[in-house]
């Protein structure tokens, strides 16, 4: 039976429709996503909100507010007692700094590398996936996993403020006040900042990925990096090379609750994740378009 | 998004004389033979300074069922993946299927079935769905016949009753058996199987033998490689060897079987006496042992060799010529014996 099907198969498969190619990044996106790793990564990401919001209940249980008298704490924290709304920007404050980089640093550095371990990649190759075409793939995979990470953080945060506080308009940083519509659609626009933030880091992570054929060294290295940069990235007498790290313009997305809003640090950010992008892509390609795969 | 790199394509273009990549060698422009693989002065150096493939002149007839036959170590996988593309070669050229690789890889590829190494799966999809993506990667395979093409690969290996069960709790011969499966998914012109019985039970290898005789007797060439001399004679009609990196021989398995003689056996219980009628009649390399005496046959006819063993009173019990096999044509070849290369 199998050679009469084949027979049929061939006739059909003569002229290839260049929409085919796409195949292979919804593959990709399928494949990701069934990991048990990427659904951990995202249920840890899922249970920060959980956390800062139930702590700051049952801190202000007695009618205090948080953040005052008790120390400093994410940006907005304060304000969430008033308004839930205000937990997404908590959540997305707390969590940039170093889950949601981390998470992408695991996804991405395991990228290549993690093909290359399993022996996988010599017969994507072979199909031929093209290694172009497989790099971008992978790309556009790790950028679709920054947006569904900063959303999850974003939509528990939203479900707990909702569940826990009040809900209604909001006051802005410059002290003007918004109706909740309009904080809603803010919130989901610093969402999709925050997820453009993670541009470098992916781009960064892919290149990685591409040197080693270990996952786990690759994603430790890249996790390793960000790190350091977020360290290097609070010493003083380093201020010079600070603004060039792909972490130092990330809290700047607080500048979308000012009325009117401040761009220019939230433009320095996004030319920065741009450079990161184009340097770490390009070196990406350069190394896995014309490296042997040995593995 | 899809476009592969520059280096890839231009996949149509018969042979471009001023790239970088084909120093005016003459023999690159002689029009494509009937090979299906073709290799010049194929050579790869590690960047260690090993020698992994020196000067490979490979040529693989098309309709053949090819065995790339050598030690563990001698270069057969290196071979391997610079004809699929997987590694640049450090000098020489190679074509599959008539096109330059890997610079036609777009084109060459999507008619290659290949298993390289042993199979590679995710553990944590089905096998089904383990095809499912090893096809999506294809640029040229159909979305709309993939399930079908993807269940009638797995019917065609035997895997259809196993096919929804995850790929790490299957045994090393099933997942054998699924990476063939991935090299049958489309029809192919080109079969590269690096060790395909590996990890297979007798009735395993069995039936891998029959599906290679099936494949060949749909015309697809099959390239084969094995350290199993037996595996490659009892499929193979032609054969290539290789030791240390060199090609020793190629050709017909006929022809290299021919190329080593068959010994003249002779069973007596008077071994003594037969051996010296033996070098009389002109019989060398006289081995004595026990009742059997062996030796290289004479030119002239066996029949005048077995009487004058009975005129000269020797008691006969068996009279053949062994056939020469493919090991005693390899040992022929490197005066050794078939081992791991040190």
């Amino acid at each position: 039976m199998s050679q009469a099907d084949l027979a049929v198969v061939e006739t059909a498969a003569v002229r290839p429709n260049p929409l085919w190619s796409l195949g292979l990044l919804r593959s990709e996106l399928v494949t990701t996503f069934r990991r048990w790793r990427t659904l951990v990564l995202l249920g840890v990401l899922a249970a920060v909100p959980i956390l800062v919001g139930v702590s700051v209940r049952i801190e202000t249980r007695g009618g205090g507010q948080a953040g005052r008298g008790g120390g400093e704490g994410p940006a907005f924290i304060a304000e969430v007692t008033n308004n839930g709304l205000f937990l997404v920007f908590t959540a997305l404050a707390a969590t940039l700094p170093f889950f949601l980089p981390m998470a992408v640093g695991v996804v991405a550095g395991d990228a290549v590398a993690g093909e290359a371990d399993a022996g996988t990649l010599r017969y994507l190759l072979v199909a031929p996936a093209g290694r172009t075409r497989l790099l971008l793939a992978k790309y556009a995979t790790t950028m679709a996993f920054c947006l569904v990470a900063t959303l999850v953080v974003a939509a528990s945060a939203l479900a707990v403020g909702a569940l826990l506080f009040p809900l209604g308009d909001l006051t802005t940083i410059s002290g003007t006040r918004i109706s909740f519509a309009d904080g809603l659609g803010r919130a989901l626009l610093i969402a999709l900042v925050v997820a453009v933030s993670l541009a470098g880091i992916a781009a960064l992570g892919l290149f990685v990925s591409t040197l080693t054929n270990s996952g786990i060294a690759a994603m430790a290295t890249t996790v390793g990096l960000l790190i350091t940069v977020q360290i290097l990235d609070q010493i003083p007498q380093l201020h010079a090379l600070q603004p060039y790290f792909f972490s130092h313009y990330w809290l700047s997305f607080a500048d979308l609750m000012r009325d009117p809003v401040y761009w220019d640090d939230l433009v320095k950010n996004l030319e920065l994740q741009a450079l990161y992008t184009a340097v770490f892509g390009s070196a990406a390609w350069a190394r896995f378009t014309t490296r042997d795969i040995t593995a | 998004m899809d476009r592969p790199s520059a280096t890839e394509r231009e996949p149509e273009a018969p042979e471009d004389p001023g790239s970088p990549g084909d120093p005016g060698d003459p023999g690159e422009r002689a029009p494509v033979g009937a090979g299906v693989i073709d290799t010049r002065g194929l050579t790869k150096r590690y960047r260690g300074g090993q020698l992994a493939v020196d000067g490979l002149d490979l040529s693989v007839p098309a309709g053949s069922v090819f065995g790339f036959l050598g030690p563990n170590g001698s270069g057969k996988t290196t071979t391997i993946r610079m004809l699929m593309g997987l590694i640049a070669p450090t000098s020489g050229t190679a074509r599959v299927l008539g096109h330059p690789m890997p610079r036609a890889s777009r084109v060459v590829l999507p008619q290659v079935g290949a298993l390289i190494e042993g199979p590679a799966l995710y553990g944590f999809l089905s096998g089904r769905d383990n095809l499912l993506r090893y096809d999506a990667a294809d640029p040229a395979a159909d979305p709309r016949t993939r399930r079908a093409r993807v269940e009638a690969a797995l019917d065609r290996v035997g895997l259809a009753a196993a096919a929804a069960k995850k790929a790490k709790a299957y045994s090393l011969g099933m997942k054998q058996r699924l990476g063939l499966a991935a090299a049958l998914l489309q029809p192919r012109k080109l079969l590269v199987l690096d060790e395909p019985t590996n990890g297979l039970d007798p009735q395993g290898m069995r039936e891998i033998r029959a599906l290679v005789r099936e494949l060949a007797g749909d015309g697809t060439t099959v390239f084969l490689s094995s350290h199993l001399l037996d595996e490659i004679e009892q499929v193979c009609t032609h054969a290539a060897v290789m030791a240390q990196g060199r090609l020793i021989a190629q050709g017909a398995v006929a022809d290299l079987v021919a190329g080593a003689r068959g010994r003249l056996v002779v069973t007596t219980p008077d071994p003594l006496e037969a051996a010296r009628v033996l070098k009389e009649q002109g019989v060398a390399d006289v081995v004595v042992a026990e009742d059997r005496v062996t030796g290289e046959p004479p030119e002239r006819d066996l029949a005048e060799v077995n009487a004058a063993l009975v005129t000269a009173g020797v008691r006969v019990r068996g009279f053949t010529v062994e056939r020469a096999s493919l090991e005693d044509a390899f040992v022929a070849l490197t005066g050794e014996g078939f081992d791991v290369a040190g």
